[in-house]
């Protein structure tokens, strides 16, 4: 599994790279192949204020749903415009093209709550082999 | 044993001795003796035919004598033969919700077309594959406004259904949401009240066309105000009209519900019917129910199947948009077959129809003494007349005559006692309707 | 296969309309008309039917196909219910008629079908009234909930949280969450029932009630019901049965007797009438005497002189949750369907129902992975586990499945499981019939050992193989007449 050392993770398994305050936020390569062919995202509002862990978006593939958390309190300062015409573009480039959101940071602090690149990788081996997002009634 | 179960006593035998019990008894063990039924004392074990001759003695305590005049909404239209013989294909009425795909491209194509259809009749973008009937369908089609908009008011025209008003008000009864109601003003919407309750916090305006006093409009310059507002227009249509009536679409209308009981489905004394829903493409996403989509198989061929599944409940749970599982399948595939038959031109000419028939009773009406069919705006195949005395008592007197004569307004508006809502569908001839009008003089004299 | 409005051709028409014998033609301003006509097809008759029918003839069916789909009870619908709902004296009537002053008179024999049904249910369920009304088991849940929040409302009680097991169906949280309640999940224990200590847990007063389905969807009956329901209860909390699994155990036990206050049953699932390819059902919801008073506009009630009447002053009640009685021609075919049947038939039902998912499950077990090892109740769950190893998935299974003309059982669900695989076999199949369908479960775990490659093209038979869903749902084509995308 796909990992970049110098983001910061959630339990959530989403992702921040912080650059002069600004974090950009996407999702691990383990959140999109779990969730699979991904079909639409809800990009969030600009200027929308978020807090840390709290929910600001949420993704779908044919058949499931998911919350996407925010790793970082902060305002969002850009969405993602691309993911509109091409949520694939979060399968084929999840760490890079497919980032979801800009947020100003608010508070550098909370960066603590987050895991390492190399934490993260304990994380995913503690949860075992992952689960299967199919699910149909 | 019922003919229902095939197991005889020696596959009973046979099944207990491959799970290694010794009796169906024993297979109930979790259900402990304090659990047992204190009682369960039915009537019945009768046989088919027993049954068939019980049900015919009740179908006729019911009235099937009775001229209908009386509409409301649901309308005593022709069922062409080939709907109930389609539906009547076990292959249909015996499936379940298409979940496999692969086996249930007829179920899935038939939706397609379904939903099709409903685009075509109201002019809109998209359409669900149904929903349980017209008041549900209007319910959901405001809490959809309300997801999009994120407010929490909703502006109804008095005009609406008085039903299904009252049933949107007890479902929201414990969300906290601002419902305000504008009046009718000689059978029309209050454009003026309507303009003065849109605000911000406005979600939806809800009108209805024809509105249930039977007059056609032209809502196009609500749906404006609304737009103007930030709000949703949501109208509720009778399907048969738009033969002739202006699209919805063509008003600009965000949101389109309606009962779809007039495309070929019976009366069935209040269901099932057919809730249509259909809307402008962008508020997809935002739409309840189940979504019939086109794509392709492995080999590149055209099918269908179940999409946008991730807004549903067995996804979403309690985020779902709603908490809808099934719909009425069965009743809007009876409805595309309607709308097959009646085609691009009969449709039109059946509403035609409908209006004609409609405008002769209305002025057979009119020239009874103290009964007055003025109004300030067009009707289709309904309505609203003033008589000299209390309606309903009007109704009544009718009844030994042999019509359902129409329907007493004093029921759902105040002030309205002496107010008749008369229906004419294409099944009245000219006899009927003359016999009626003669009949009602009498009980007027 | 082209789409019926691909078939059309200008100028045909599948239906004769009468000629207008009224002496006038009337018209409507132009502001009021459309612009142009709606583009239904134009086709004739034979067009239709022939459409319609080889559009049929692409569909799995109980009529056709063993149809084991887990939680759906997809029993057999006997044929002359459908004759029974056709009648004209029913089928004719129209829903405004008992509205007229005086003319309930004209719907004596429909009243008592509803009557006479929610006399039954009661019985059959152990509880003190009904409503027809709700017209799908979804919105049996919805008015359920609202009786809920009804009775607490009456009660100045504070509520905000509904406990729902993790087995449920989605429906249960969905219609909560609709209602205006907050979920609390409570996780299953080891031998699938509910977790009682972790019930206690969450139980704080704030609990409007809990939502279960009985047997629930592990296919188990909780033996603890009654102390599950005295916890409940001593927070003043209300007791939801979800009436999903009753074809299991009608006759053996009723959900009032054991602690429910209100239920909802699924008349297409347990009373024998058609799903029809996704509806229309029928969803009556019972209650106990507390909650009687709350149920919605209008009753039907019995008069001193046995005539029938709507009785539309309920000034507790939660108002109107349809727009009239319910689907009725659905509660006439469950009519039918009980009066044939009687308390004895009901009996054998479940225990039939009982009996041959059993024998499935015993003869299933030592090929799939039981995802319970007891005796089970109307339905077998089965993990795909041991198949998933040799990269064979539940869905492959159900789509050999398809090949073998059988249609697949539930897969996925309940969510508990993994690889999931729920089979309710109803008591209306034969022991021939099962047996077909475990031997091909046997093949396809076989061929999981030979050739699992092969299951992922499969099915090979139908008219379509495996669709492109994401296409579908990133497209959104879902109306012949929009551009496409």
């Amino acid at each position: 599994m796909e990992i970049v050392q110098h983001y910061l993770y959630t339990k959530e398994h989403e992702w921040i790279s912080i650059e002069d305050g600004v974090g950009i936020v996407g999702i691990t390569e383990y959140a999109q192949s779990a969730l699979g062919d991904i079909t639409f995202v809800e990009l969030p509002k600009v200027d929308a204020e978020v807090e840390q862990f709290e929910q600001f978006t949420a993704l779908e593939s044919v058949k499931s749903a998911s919350d996407i958390f925010s790793p970082m309190s902060g305002r969002i300062t850009e969405v993602n415009e691309e993911l509109s015409e091409d949520p694939g573009l979060i399968n084929r480039s999840c760490y890079d093209k497919g980032w979801i959101a800009k947020i100003e940071v608010s508070d550098m602090d909370e960066a603590s709550n987050l895991m390492t690149g190399a934490e993260y990788e304990s994380y995913l081996e503690s949860l075992g082999r992952g689960g299967d997002p199919d699910s149909d009634e | 044993m019922n003919p229902y179960i095939a197991n005889t006593e020696h596959d009973v035998r046979a099944m207990l001795d491959v799970i290694g019990v010794k009796s169906i008894d024993a297979l109930f063990a979790d259900i402990k003796p304090a659990h047992a039924p204190r009682s369960f004392d039915l009537p019945g074990g009768l046989s088919e035919f027993e049954v068939m001759e019980r049900l015919r003695l009740l179908a006729s305590k019911n009235t099937g004598a009775l001229v209908p005049f009386i509409g409301g909404g649901y309308y005593d239209h022709y069922v062409p033969a080939a709907c109930p013989a389609i539906i009547a294909r076990g292959e249909f009425y015996t499936a379940y919700t298409p979940y496999q795909p692969e086996c249930a491209q007829g179920t899935l194509q038939a939706l397609f077309e379904y939903q099709s259809g409903i685009c075509t009749l109201t002019g809109m973008d998209v359409a669900n594959a149904s929903l349980y009937d017209g008041g549900t369908a209007l319910y959901e089609a405001m809490m959809m406004a309300i997801r999009i908009t994120g407010r929490r008011k909703v502006v109804m025209d008095g005009g609406v259904n008085p039903i299904y008003r009252k049933l949107i008000r007890s479902y929201t009864h414990n969300l906290h949401f601002e419902f305000v109601e504008t009046p009718v003003v000689h059978g029309q919407s209050d454009r003026a009240a309507i303009a003065k309750l849109l605000d911000k916090d406005t979600a939806a305006v809800i009108i209805q066309n024809p509105n249930f006093f039977g007059t056609v409009d032209d809502h196009a310059d609500i749906a404006e105000l609304a737009r103007a507002a930030g709000a949703l227009s949501i109208a509720s249509v009778y399907p048969v009209a738009l033969g002739l009536l202006k699209t919805p679409a063509e008003m600009g209308i965000d949101i389109v519900t309606g009962e779809g009981q007039s495309l070929g489905l019976p009366l069935n004394f209040g269901g099932p019917y057919l809730g249509f829903m259909a809307a402008r493409k962008k508020y997809i996403r935002q739409m309840p129910g189940r979504i019939v989509g086109e794509t392709v198989d492995a080999q590149g061929r055209r099918c269908f199947v179940n999409t946008l599944q991730a807004r549903e409940q067995h996804i979403r749970r309690e985020k779902a948009t709603s908490n809808i599982c099934t719909n009425v399948a069965l009743c809007a595939t009876q409805a595309s077959v309607f709308m097959s038959l009646l085609g691009k031109q009969g449709l039109r000419q059946l509403a035609q129809l409908n209006l004609d028939k409609a405008e002769f009773a209305r002025q057979e009406l009119g020239k009874i003494k103290g009964v007055e069919v003025k109004r300030s705006s067009p009707s289709f195949n309904e309505f609203t007349v003033s008589l000299p005395k209390n309606a309903a008592d009007v109704v009544e007197a009718m009844i030994p005559r042999g019509f359902a004569a129409g329907f007493p307004l004093g029921r759902y508006y105040t002030g309205m006692d002496d107010y008749l809502l008369v229906a004419v569908t294409e099944k009245r001839t000219r006899g009927e309707i003359v016999a009626y009008a003669k009949a009602m003089a009498e009980v007027l004299a | 296969m082209k789409l019926i409005f691909e078939k059309s051709s200008s100028g045909r028409q599948g239906f004769k309309l009468p000629a207008s014998d009224v002496p006038l033609k009337a018209t409507l301003a132009d502001k009021y008309l459309r612009k142009v006509p709606a583009e239904l097809p134009e086709v004739s008759e034979l067009d239709v039917v022939r459409h319609f029918t080889q559009l049929s003839q692409k569909n799995f069916s109980v009529d056709a196909n063993f149809y084991p789909l887990g939680s759906c009870t997809m029993k057999y619908n006997a044929k002359f219910t459908e004759k029974a709902a056709a009648m004209p004296g029913f089928a004719d009537l129209h829903p405004l008629l008992p509205q007229l002053k005086g003319g309930e008179r004209y719907v004596q024999g429909a009243l008592e079908v509803l009557f006479d049904c929610e006399k039954w249910l009661a019985e059959i369920t152990g509880m003190k009234a009904f409503t027809m009304q709700p017209l799908a088991g979804a919105h049996g849940e919805l008015t359920g909930i609202m009786l809920m929040a009804a009775y607490h409302k009456a009660r100045g009680n504070k509520k905000k949280y509904v406990i729902i097991p993790d087995s449920a169906h989605g429906t249960n949280p969905a219609s909560a969450a609709v209602a205006g309640y907050e979920i609390i999940s409570v996780p299953s224990d080891k031998k699938g029932g509910m977790d009682i200590d972790k019930l206690k847990a969450v139980l704080t007063d704030e609990v409007a009630g809990l939502m279960m389905t009985s047997p629930d969807t592990h296919g188990v009956f909780n033996s603890s019901i009654s102390e599950i329901a005295a916890l409940i209860h001593a927070v003043d909390g209300i007791m939801y049965y979800d009436g999903a699994n009753l074809n299991a155990t009608m006759g053996r036990c009723r959900p009032g007797d054991i602690g429910f206050d209100v239920v909802h049953l699924n008349l297409h699932k347990t009373f024998g009438t058609p799903h029809g390819g996704g509806g229309p059902g029928s969803g009556p919801v019972g209650v106990g005497a507390k909650l009687e008073k709350f149920l919605p506009i209008s009753r039907v009630i019995k008069r001193q002189d046995g005539s029938f009447a709507l009785d539309y002053d309920q000034p507790d009640s939660i108002g109107y949750i349809a727009s009239f009685y319910g689907n009725f021609a659905i509660i006439l075919r469950a009519y039918a369907y009980m009066l044939l049947l009687g308390a004895d038939g009901l009996k054998q039902t479940s225990d039939h129902a009982v009996l041959n998912a059993n024998y499935i499950l015993s003869r299933l077990k030592g090929h799939y992975q039981a995802a319970f090892d007891r005796i089970c109740m109307h339905e077998c769950l089965f993990s795909a586990s041991r198949q998933t190893e040799r990269g064979v998935h539940a869905i492959d299974i159900a789509k050999f499945l398809i090949d073998q003309r059988i249609h697949p059982p539930t897969v996925y669900f309940p969510l508990t499981v993994k690889e999931a695989i729920m089979i309710e076999p109803t008591e209306t199949e034969s022991k021939e019939t099962m047996d077909v369908f475990v031997e091909a479960m046997i093949r396809a775990d076989a061929l999981t050992k030979t050739d699992p490659g092969s299951f992922h093209h499969l099915p090979l038979t139908m008219p379509i193989s495996r669709p492109d869903e994401t296409k579908a749902a990133r497209e959104m084509n879902v109306n012949f007449f929009a551009p496409k995308a």
